[in-house]
Parts: C-alpha cells; structure tokens; sequence
C-alpha cells in the first residue's frame, strides 16, 4: 500500500518546473493527508513502538517516589516538574521513529522527488508522530498525575498543558531528528540538540501544571505554550524540511 | 557598484590571504586595549562602595558573556550566508566561530561564578542570565557535535549552518522565558545589580575591555579560519604553492 500511496503523491505535471501551479492547493492538501493516512498505518501495524514511549513515561515517573520519599505531600510539590521532565525525556526517546525508517527504505527521497512542497509533507509527519506520541502521553498524564498526589481537580489543566506542550515538542524534535538523519548513534547528540531548544517548553508546561495543581487559574502559561506551539507549526517544518533535503544530497 | 570585492571574499586562496594581511591589524590593538583596560580597572579604578575590591572582576566578566552571545550572532550570520549564497568560505567562518565562542561562554560562566561567591555567597546561583549562559554553552557544545557527527565535510557545513539559524531564532525565546521562570520562582533576595549607574572612572576600563575583546575575537576568528581553509584546502594547488612546498 504505501507504495501505491507514492506513485499518488507526485503531483502529475510537476516534472515540468513552475507548471503545477494551478492544482497545488488542492493536490497539497490530499498529499500531506496521505502521508498522515500512511504513518498512522504503518504506526497501527507496529503498536509495539507506539507502547514503548508510554512505559518509558511511566518508569520515569515511577522513579521519582521511589528516590525522593513515598510521602504524597511531598510528591506533589515536584509533581509538575517530574511529569514535565518524563514527558520530555519520553517524546525525545519517541523521536528516534520519526525519520529513521522512512530514510532507510527511501521514502523520504520519494517525498523529496514528488514535487509537493516538502514543509507540508514534513508538517504532516510531524502531526502523525503527535498523534502517535504527544497526544497518548498527554491523555496517560493523569494516572501518573494521581500517582503522585496531585488533585483530581488538576487533572484537566495538566492534561490540556501537555496537549499543547507536546505539540511544541514534537515539532522542535522533528528539526533535531531530521538534522541528525544519517549520523549513526545519534542518540546522546539529538538530546543536546533538542533539550536546550526544548527548555521554554518546559519552563511554561510545568508552570502551568503546577498552578494546576494548586488550583491557580493556568491561562497565563498556557496562552504562552500556546504561542511556542504556533512558533513551532510556523516554521518548524522548514528548517526541518531544509535539514532532510540537505541529508539526502 | 562594483561587487567583485565581495565576490572574492568567497574565494579560499583570497580569504586566506587577507586572514593572513588583516590579522596583526586586529590582533595588536586588541592586545593593546586590554592591557590598557586592565590596568584601568585592577588599579586606576576605585573600589565600589558596596562591592569593595570584588567588583572588579565584572572587566573581565561583562565582555566574556558580551562576546558569548555576539559570536553566536556572527556564527549564525555566516551559517546563512553560507547557506543562501553556497559560499565555502562562509561555512569555514561559521565553523571556526563556535570553539571560540564556547570558550567565552564558558569563561563568563566561571567569571561568574567567582563572581557570585562574593557577592551572592554561593558559587552557583539560578539567575536568569547565569542559567542562559548555561544553555547558551549548550548551544555551542550541540552545533560543535553535530558538526564533528557528520563525516562528509559539505553536509556537516550545511547541517550545522541549519542549527545555527534555528538556534539564533530560539536564544531570545530561551533568554526571556528563563528570566520569566526565575522571576516566579526566585524572592528578589539576591542582590540585582541593575542598570550600571557606575562612575566615569569605573566605566572606561569596561568600554575599553569591550572593544578589546571584539578585537580580540576578531583576530582569533581569522587566525582559526585559515586553519580552516588550510584543512579543507589541503589537496589545492594553491596551497602548495602558498607554502613553498
């Protein structure tokens, strides 16, 4: 099937330069839904990679009552920041499938090759790995929340910080992974690459889920993720998109 | 306009050559005027009433972290030169801005830190500026890794110079959410240091310190980048004939 879905993406006249014009809105829109349609596929068929970043997430922050005391009271003090630091250390483990087979097997030469803009076919590979990845740790959030003592009625705020911090996550991640495409054990190197990029982030997300958790209103940090999160869907994509075109030359 | 001098900045045997010319023109100034500052700060200059002797150490602390941030800027500059117009030059520029750049990153930091216990009582404090400069060095530290990861010499270049550019869109981002997490975060207890209100005997030295170090990276950036050439150019012509060989 993704096979099939290549020989589709290639908008038909692009060959001749400057001619595909006319069509690109519509042909653009119906690329980027394939290769979102193709990553949740292939991601389905594979559910064991999608499981592995929630286990991490969870171990993470099962670590933390087991070093630092089992008493709740003192859990919840540090709970924003041990989910926060989880939830970033697990969408950087995530970020290994985001390019790495599709460079392998050459399908991202072939999006490279088919014409459409590649911003947009990166910001679609980008969305799937969200979906994939930052939505599930943000909809787990609240068992780990619970665990460490943090109110039920926090629950909401940390979910919808996560939900708009993993946006930005995954976004400033997929630069790192496209600029480390290529390098072998690029492990430790994607996480100096990324944290740093990756602290604002932090410092919003886990402000907000902290004010959560102490039932302060949380529009504040949000409206500021939220800004870091449209930074992130305005150019992200590019400079990724610049990174794999220049790993394939 | 006439754009050939540009034109031939591009070109490696004439980067090298004017690296080579323009050097001591930097280089001596620079040794000059940092003399000079210190001289102007370690004696001319009274102690501060507050700060005592302590204070001193801001001559040589203040430019380090000026010229942390100001490489990074040059860095990022050539990286999308090098990228826009595909000059070789330009990456070798950008290339050899980092080593150094690390390098006054971390000699703020630990001018800071001596700073600090002085004044503050701990050698580590999480201020605002500390903890940027902190991240700052990290940024340095992850385009020098990513460059040396990459074996082929031209996509390390290219690679690198993408990071750049988005490190450089970031480091304001990074600067102003650490000093709005440390303003939550931290009692205003430690001593601010404020807009320098400081007397024209005082000022000088730093002024002069400052234009010293410029000159100072300015030279080192040259003598760096023509090792940077002579590496990438080694199997040319020219450089065989450049030496005499």
């Amino acid at each position: 099937m993704p096979e099939l879905q290549h020989a589709a993406l290639g908008a038909p006249d692009a060959a001749v330069a400057g001619s595909a014009a006319p069509r690109a809105a519509v042909t653009l829109l119906a690329a980027a839904r394939l290769v979102l349609q193709r990553d949740l596929t292939l991601a389905f068929r594979r559910r064991a990679q999608l499981v592995q970043p929630l286990a991490f997430f969870v171990i993470v922050t099962m670590l933390f009552p087991l070093a630092i005391s089992p008493e709740l009271a003192r859990l919840r003090e540090v709970a924003a920041g041990v989910l926060w630091v989880a939830a970033l250390l697990a969408s950087l483990l995530a970020l290994e499938f985001l390019f790495r087979d599709d460079a392998h097997d050459g399908t991202l030469e072939q999006y490279v090759l088919s014409g459409q803009p590649l911003t947009a076919l990166m910001f679609a590979k980008t969305a799937a790995h969200w979906l994939l990845t930052g939505l599930p740790l943000a909809v787990m959030a609240p068992l780990a929340a619970l665990s460490l003592g943090a109110p039920p009625a926090a629950l909401p705020g940390i979910v919808v910080s996560l939900v708009i911090g993993t946006i930005a996550l995954s976004l400033i991640g997929s630069i790192g992974a496209a600029l480390t495409l290529g390098i072998r054990r690029s492990g430790v190197l994607l996480a100096l690459l990324t944290l740093p990029l990756s602290l604002p982030v932090l410092i919003f997300g886990a402000r907000a889920s902290e004010l959560a958790i102490l039932g302060d209103p949380i529009v504040a940090p949000l409206e500021l993720l939220g800004a870091l999160a449209v930074l992130g869907i305005t150019l992200a994509p590019l400079a990724s998109a610049a990174a794999v075109r220049i790993s394939l030359e | 306009m006439n754009w050939t001098w540009f034109h031939r900045l591009g070109s490696p045997p004439h980067a090298y050559r004017l690296a080579q010319r323009l050097t001591p023109w930097f280089a001596w100034p620079a040794a000059i005027l940092c003399l000079l500052a210190l001289y102007g700060g370690l004696v001319l200059a009274p102690p501060d009433y507050q700060q005592g002797e302590g204070f001193r150490m801001i001559y040589v602390h203040a430019p380090t972290a000026w010229m942390s941030l100001m490489v990074y800027t040059t860095m990022a500059l050539a990286a999308a030169v090098a990228l826009i117009w595909r000059i070789k030059v330009a990456h070798a520029a950008a290339a050899a801005c980092a080593p150094i750049g690390a390098s006054f990153t971390f000699a703020a930091l630990v001018t800071g830190s001596l700073y600090g216990e002085p004044m503050w009582g701990t050698w580590w404090e999480w201020d605002p500026r500390l903890t940027s400069e902190l991240i700052l060095l990290f940024l340095y530290l992850g385009y020098m890794g990513l460059r040396a990861a990459i074996e082929d010499p031209q996509r390390a270049d290219r690679t690198s110079a993408v990071l750049a550019v988005v490190g450089v869109v970031n480091v304001p981002i990074i600067h102003y959410s650490v000093s709005w997490w440390n303003s939550l975060h931290q009692a205003p207890t430690v001593m601010r240091f404020g807009k320098p209100h400081m007397s024209p005997a005082m000022l000088w030295p730093l002024l002069v310190m400052l234009i010293g170090f410029t000159l100072l990276f300015a030279a080192l950036l040259l003598v760096r980048l023509r090792a940077e050439i002579l590496a990438r150019e080694r199997n040319a012509a020219w450089i065989r004939e450049e030496l005499g060989a």
